[in-house]
């Protein structure tokens, strides 16, 4: 089946389209069906599902004529072009380098872009801190502050600041 | 502890028992962790490669956990010791392969390894037998709360921790149960139970890991998603599917006992009486075979036979354990009549070679 839009790629991508309670199908190829999810932006909140069909978390808001942003990380130098291409990212940095393309990418893999699992418990490079484990003072403290991380994953801001004033007083008292 | 002082002992994890075990094999969890800014293994040069090694080694060296464990260099190994570990379920192939800056820990008992410097810096397996995934999660995570105060884990508040592939992003946790389903099969329901498998985002592979097809009817079921759920959950949502999979197949064996007693007896009696008589066997065969006798185990069809020593033998029959038991190379034609022969020996049969 040929592109109804260009009429020359193969039909790659096949879209159902409500306009006015009328559905009608399209079949179209990759090219235009990325040139087509950038008019819809505005109307349909599905230029991410188009986005992720053509290909994965490349950023919407681009215009097509200018020239494409390159992302890297400033770490290791990985672009974003790259870690398509693998499908490994270099470093933990290049995380924070492509946030916004690789938050639609895990939502994807994972549905859901947010973690709520183990947090780790704050250790420092091959240093052993003898004073923390020494104090009950200090770890609750310690405690607290992965309490409060906790809350604010948890968007539970009320209970979020109630822990924040105990660690400064603690803080302050020390 | 020498590699070679492993050949004549039972992992941990084939030990037969646990709660299940007349149909889980084993357990097994895994964590992927990596180093802050130091590029991941796929992105790193020679000088980071060492650098987390020595990370590594050293953090180990001050935690408990990691007392009876040995370290291994990967490109000190040769061919065949290799293969061993990976028939082990010690190690990755792809850890095998590219072997410059690689490194392995392996603990005594075989219920700990960690991969250093494959896909992620760091990771870390516990395995154990039958269905088992809180207590492998209690070790883990003790071991990784060990760690994580000597090393810098590379870790987001928003997405949890950071590694190389995508899919393993967030709390970075594997598990995978190892069934034996052979009722499912002969009734011909696994594809409808794999499907629906996938279906809820789990995997399905073969007994001996990614990219193999599944013989013998053992099957690894591990989790996809690690993202957007806590360890806990996801553990608690790997146990129920595999609580329903145990199910289906004590129907399913209930069923074929129920159908045709008799023929099913003659299957697991000629398996053994094959097993325990053949000059010549392939590792194919061999597995099919077993898991005909492991069904008559569990249905106490026999009573002379050990689990253990069915699990002991899924492991050593492969090609690198048969050569390390010779310490020689061997052919695939010398391979499949000393295969043979180590089976009679282990399962009671005609020792004259």
């Amino acid at each position: 089946m040929k592109c109804e839009i260009c009429g020359k790629k193969k039909a790659t991508v096949h879209l159902t389209e409500l306009i006015d309670g009328q559905a009608s199908e399209l079949h179209i190829c990759e090219d235009c069906a990325r040139e087509k999810s950038l008019q819809m932006e505005q109307q349909f909140g599905l230029a991410d599902l188009l986005a992720g069909l053509s290909d994965f978390g490349k950023p919407m808001t681009e215009k097509p004529q200018q020239p494409a942003r390159v992302l890297q990380c400033s770490n290791c130098q990985m672009t974003y072009d790259e870690f398509k291409k693998h499908g490994r990212l270099g470093c933990s940095e290049c995380y924070d380098a492509f946030d916004r393309p690789l938050g639609v990418l895990l939502k994807k893999i994972h549905g859901a872009s947010k973690h709520v699992g183990k947090i780790p418990s704050g250790g420092l490079p091959a240093s052993p801190k003898p004073e923390e484990s020494a104090s009950s003072g200090t770890d609750s403290l310690q405690e607290l502050k992965e309490q409060l991380q906790q809350a604010v994953l948890c968007e539970d801001y009320e209970r979020a600041a109630l822990l924040r004033d105990q660690i400064r007083s603690i803080e302050q008292q020390g | 502890m020498e590699l070679d002082d492993l050949i004549g002992q039972t992992g941990e994890w084939l030990k037969g028992s646990g709660p299940d075990s007349n149909i889980v094999m084993s357990t097994r969890l895994r964590l992927a962790r990596n180093l802050m800014k130091i590029p991941f293994p796929n992105r790193i040069n020679k000088r980071h490669l060492d650098d987390v090694i020595q990370q590594v080694q050293k953090a180990a060296g001050q935690i408990s956990h990691f007392q009876n464990t040995t370290f291994f260099r990967i490109s000190n190994l040769d061919t065949i010791d290799k293969e061993f570990l990976i028939e082990r379920h010690l190690m990755s192939h792809e850890h095998a392969s590219e072997t410059e800056g690689k490194g392995l820990l392996v603990s005594t008992e075989e219920v700990l390894s960690v991969m250093v410097n494959e896909e992620d810096h760091l990771r870390i397996q516990v395995m154990n037998s039958g269905l088992n995934l809180f207590e492998a999660w209690r070790i883990i995570n003790s071991i990784d709360t060990a760690l994580s105060e000597k090393l810098d884990f590379a870790f987001s508040p928003k997405w949890g921790y950071l590694t190389a592939c995508p899919t393993n992003t967030g709390t970075a946790m594997r598990g995978s149960v190892m069934l034996h389903l052979p009722a499912l099969v002969m009734t011909k329901q696994i594809n409808k139970v794999l499907s629906a498998i996938a279906k809820l985002n789990f995997a399905s592979r073969g007994f001996y890991g990614e990219g193999t097809e599944a013989i013998g009817n053992f099957y690894q079921i591990s989790n996809q998603v690690s993202l957007g759920h806590s360890e806990e959950e996801i553990l608690e949502n790997i146990n129920g599917l595999i609580r329903q999979v145990i199910e289906q197949e004590e129907q399913a064996r209930q069923a074929l006992v129920v159908q045709n007693k008799p023929l099913l007896e003659d299957k697991i009696y000629r398996s053994l009486g094959l097993l325990r008589t053949a000059r010549i066997i392939s590792s194919q065969e061999t597995v099919e075979l077993l898991s005909m006798v492991r069904l008559g185990v569990d249905l106490e069809v026999l009573n002379t036979v050990q689990r253990e020593v069915l699990n002991q033998l899924l492991i050593m029959i492969q090609p690198a354990h048969l050569q390390k038991i010779e310490g020689r190379r061997l052919s695939a034609a010398d391979r499949d009549i000393k295969r043979a022969n180590l089976i009679r020996q282990k399962l009671g049969g005609d020792t004259n070679v």
